[in-house]
């Protein structure tokens, strides 16, 4: 029985095992390749997406178990119309290779939701999981305090 | 005669070509054999590096984007001279020189520089001699893109703009030292813009005028941080990385081969994983399988339920093995001394000198986008087409096509984005078994992603090494220093994979951040001894440097500490370079070094001369409750000049937290002759709530000028070392850190 999503706002109808996790169903059957794989057990956060608003690691979620809106980095911004965290992200010129990016910054968008005003160790904290090679922490960091101020102030 | 001595000091002749719809500027390349020397267009094509048409602007960049911003830098150099605007650009990757718009370029008519060709030839003979040579070149490493870069790219972005204006003036009958240019457009005298596109066409007819580069002092962009070219990209999840590509009808797909280095595969039964959802076919690889299905889980699911019945390879059955490999070296002949200074043996004879044995593991790269690749293999022409993230296109593209008995004009290489470099995609394996797969099911385009499991346990490792050290220290003065280290050549096990033969003589690559500091010492001897070993080794960020720096400048620290001295003070008094001494003095300001800190906190120091630019760092740690923190990071450069700041000072960060990721935390180890590390919680790259606060410092003493990508990292893990032993008192000669000391989370 094939199973709906809704996903960046709108329905789909996936006809797949309800085991797949909702990782592969984004990338393999949607093309929604901006969410990355990185280590398919939750140990890197490459894949995070919101669901129901909350950062989830979608290589650990099976689809069937998907009970609420999902929204992929497409889904946040474009390149058009970046939310204001990508913005942020623009700014202070966080991506070396970017691969881990998509991840960052949907942590960090859920953060925010959550947390207008973090504080330095919330901000390691809501970001402890999501590995970057490249060591961009710095400029993480920054932008995460940068999107915070800008989001309170608009 | 000057004519062609300028041509030859420039080794390069810039050219263009006519392509659909506008024209391509960029250097000749050599095919070799070359039939008729008169001809020289019948057997080169040109390496394009501007094309410009109807849709703008395409700078093609010859070096590979993982990451390092070079594509940015590469494009600020084109537009510096041809005068458009950043934003407008586009940056592609450049596939193999060979085959490089081969279709396009080749189907127009070759043109050169009518006055070029005694030149050209002057080029051929006595510097594009070993053309082949150069083509296999085509690699992104050393830290020498912006090198390579700078006078090439700027060379056709000029040679670009004279040739729009060139044909600006004969469409309007001025005379084109009375033209201008000005964000993308030639600009006539009554103030007229035309745009590039427009002139594009008829560039094409235009002898490439001769041009002379702009000065130093005129540039607007080169020297100024530019926004990089992929921000937007790769801040909205709309960059294109290999593992990105999607095409109609495609299958998914993974491998999974012999994990003992050497060994293979004695038997498979697939006949459960057939029979799970979505698999498509099991494919053999002699050492391995690759499953294709309808999505990459499926694939992986199925390739773990294959049973495979592996044989053992030759290697060491565990990491204790591995390292009397290694120790074995020092018995064996020796390889290299190339330092030998003073009467090191005298000097040490008379005093009691320090005797101490370093150690460093074997690394991964970890790249945060697992190996893998696409690939179609359309088995009517034949064709395979290839989208592989990728450090050496040349190469890798032989390989392919090797692999599926085609020849190297039947195989196109693109290269997409790259999720992370650091030297691991210089490797062509997978690559290799993309095709494989490809050709195994013709027809169907297939995309090859490796788990994180097969990526981390078929590496091609930053070698483990030991480094025996004797030194002696006198009246503050090093009296002796002696250096002997043993580890598997990096150098030789690579070029016997890339071109089939280990060079023989000394490795250079072994001894670098030993042998090449700058540090006067009385007497000094280096020596090196080479490991065999099965167990693949390859390049890692700044390779030979990576374990060098480490044994070297926490030695100085030894020998400091010997003398009585101030670390950082007893370096500045060694150290018999300018620019050395100018990046440790920097960031002693910088982290306003005292040499004393308060009680639970530690600072260690280290400066390593690699790739053309001295680096050095301060590291911080401090006690928390038993573990270690790492706290605050200061870190000076001399690159000599900076072509984009920013970039330079990302470079930096980036590198050092490379490095104290791999010196606290990371560590290869076997058991069994198989790799024991398969995913993130065994091998643990540093968090960001344990990344310390950096500041950098960019100088530019005009000196030289030096890479970015890599000579940050080998000082990072020394100045760590010597931050822990600061703090704790303990003298760690083996990393990583986290076997000894505990750090905070
Ligand atoms: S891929 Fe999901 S956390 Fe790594
Ligand atoms: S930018 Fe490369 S992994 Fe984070």
């Amino acid at each position: 029985m094939p199973i709906t999503l809704r996903v960046n706002g709108d329905d789909v109808e996936i006809d797949l095992p309800g085991e797949v996790p909702l990782l592969w169903v984004l990338r393999d059957v949607l093309g929604l390749t901006g969410t990355k794989y990185g280590c398919g057990v939750a140990a890197c956060g490459a894949c995070t997406v919101h669901v129901g608003g909350e950062a989830v690691q979608s290589c650990q979620l099976p689809v069937a178990e998907v009970r609420d809106e999902v929204t992929t980095i497409e889904g946040l911004g474009t390149p058009d119309d970046p939310a204001p965290i990508q913005q942020a992200w623009i700014e202070h010129q966080v991506a070396q290779c970017g691969y881990c990016q998509s991840g960052q910054i949907m942590a960090a968008a859920a953060l925010l939701a959550r947390r207008p005003d973090p504080s330095d160790a919330e901000i390691d904290d809501a970001l402890a999981l999501n590995l970057c090679r490249c060591g961009t922490y710095g400029a993480i960091r920054a932008a995460v305090r940068t999107a915070a101020r800008q989001m309170r102030e608009a | 005669m000057g004519r062609l001595r300028t041509i030859a000091r420039r080794s390069f002749l810039i050219g263009s070509v006519a392509v659909a719809g506008g024209v391509a500027f960029g250097v000749w390349q050599l095919r070799r054999p070359l039939e008729n020397p008169l001809r020289p267009d019948e057997g080169a094509t040109l390496n394009p590096f501007v094309i410009v048409d109807g849709a703008g602007v395409t700078v093609i960049a010859p070096r590979a984007e993982m990451g390092q911003g070079i594509h940015t830098t590469l494009a600020a150099l084109v537009a510096e001279e041809l005068d458009v605007d950043m934003e407008g650009l586009r940056v592609l990757h450049g596939p193999p020189a060979r085959a490089y718009y081969n279709s396009a370029l080749l189907r127009g008519e070759l043109r050169y520089h009518p006055e070029g060709l005694s030149g050209w030839r002057q080029v051929m003979a006595d510097t594009l001699g070993a053309g082949g040579k150069l083509l296999r070149l085509q690699v992104t490493g050393g830290s020498t893109s912006t090198l390579d870069g700078f006078v090439r790219m700027r060379m056709a972005g000029a040679t670009a703009r004279e040739a729009l204006k060139e044909a600006a003036a004969r469409a309007h009958g001025v005379a084109r030292d009375r033209l201008g240019t000005d964000g993308g457009h030639v600009v006539l005298p009554d103030g007229t813009r035309i745009p590039y596109g427009a002139l594009a066409e008829a560039a094409a007819g235009v002898a490439p005028p001769e041009v002379a580069l702009r000065p130093a002092s005129d540039w607007r962009l080169l020297g100024q941080s530019q926004p990089r070219i992929d921000a937007v990209a790769k801040s909205t999840g709309t960059a294109e990385y290999a593992i990105d590509v999607r095409l109609p009808g495609m299958k998914f797909a993974t491998v999974r081969m012999c994990p003992h280095p050497g060994g293979g595969m004695a038997g498979v039964d697939a006949s459960a994983a057939e029979a799970m959802p979505g698999v498509a076919q099991i494919v053999d690889l002699d050492t391995g399988i690759a499953v294709v299905a309808r999505t990459t889980w499926e694939a992986m699911q199925a390739a773990e339920a294959v049973e495979i019945e592996w044989t053992e390879g030759p290697g060491p059955a565990t990491t204790e093995d591995a390292f009397a490999e290694i120790a074995a070296a020092f018995d064996a002949r020796r390889n290299a001394r190339p330092r030998n200074d003073g009467d090191v043996d005298a000097a040490l004879r008379d005093t009691d000198g320090l005797s101490v044995e370093y150690r460093a593991p074997f690394l991964h790269h970890t790249t945060l986008e697992p190996m893998g690749a696409a690939a179609l293999y359309d088995p009517d022409e034949p064709h395979l087409t290839l989208w592989s993230g990728n450090q050496a296109p040349v190469m890798h593209r032989e390989k392919a096509a090797e692999a599926v008995g085609l020849s190297e004009d039947q195989v196109t290489l693109h290269t997409p984005m790259m999720g992370g470099g650091f030297g691991r995609r210089a490797e062509f394996d997978f690559t290799v078994l993309a095709a494989r797969v490809a050709r195994a099911v013709p027809g169907t385009p297939v995309q090859v992603t490796w788990s994180r499991e097969e990526d981390m346990r078929h590496g091609f490792y930053r070698p483990g090494a030991i480094a025996r050290m004797r030194g002696a220290v006198a009246d503050g003065r090093v009296t002796a220093f002696e250096a002997r280290v043993a580890a598997p050549s990096v150098t030789r096990q690579s070029s016997r994979r890339f071109a089939g033969f280990a060079p023989p003589g000394p490795d250079r690559g072994h001894l670098e951040g030993m042998a090449d500091q700058p540090y006067a010492f009385a007497a000094a001897r280096v020596e090196g001894y080479l490991a065999e070993t099965v167990l693949p080794v390859g390049f890692w960020r700044a390779v030979g440097n990576s374990f060098n720096s480490f044994f070297h400048e926490c030695f100085v620290d030894e020998l400091a500490q010997a003398a009585g001295a101030d670390p950082l003070a007893f370096r500045l008094d060694h150290l018999d370079d300018a620019s050395c001494r100018d990046v440790l003095e920097a960031v002693a300001e910088m982290s306003d070094w005292t040499g004393r800190t308060p009680e639970g906190v530690g600072r260690g120091v280290a400066m390593t001369r690699s790739f053309g630019t001295p680096v050095a760092q301060v590291v911080e740690v401090a006690d928390e409750d038993g573990a270690v923190r790492i706290t605050r990071a200061w870190v000076a450069c001399d690159i000599g000049r900076a072509l984009d700041p920013r970039i330079v000072a990302q470079q930096m960060e980036g590198g050092l937290i490379q490095g104290l990721s791999a010196a606290a935390f990371e560590e290869i180890t076997f058991e069994g002759g198989r790799t024991v590390q398969g995913n993130f919680p065994d091998y643990r790259p540093m968090r960001l709530p344990q990344a310390p606060r950096v500041a950098v410092r960019v100088l530019e003493s005009g000196r030289h000028m030096g890479g970015a990508g890599e000579p940050a990292t080998p000082p990072a893990m020394p100045a760590l070392a010597n931050a822990v032993f600061d703090l704790t008192g303990r003298r760690l000669r083996e990393l990583p850190l986290s076997r000894h000391v505990a750090f905070a989370g």
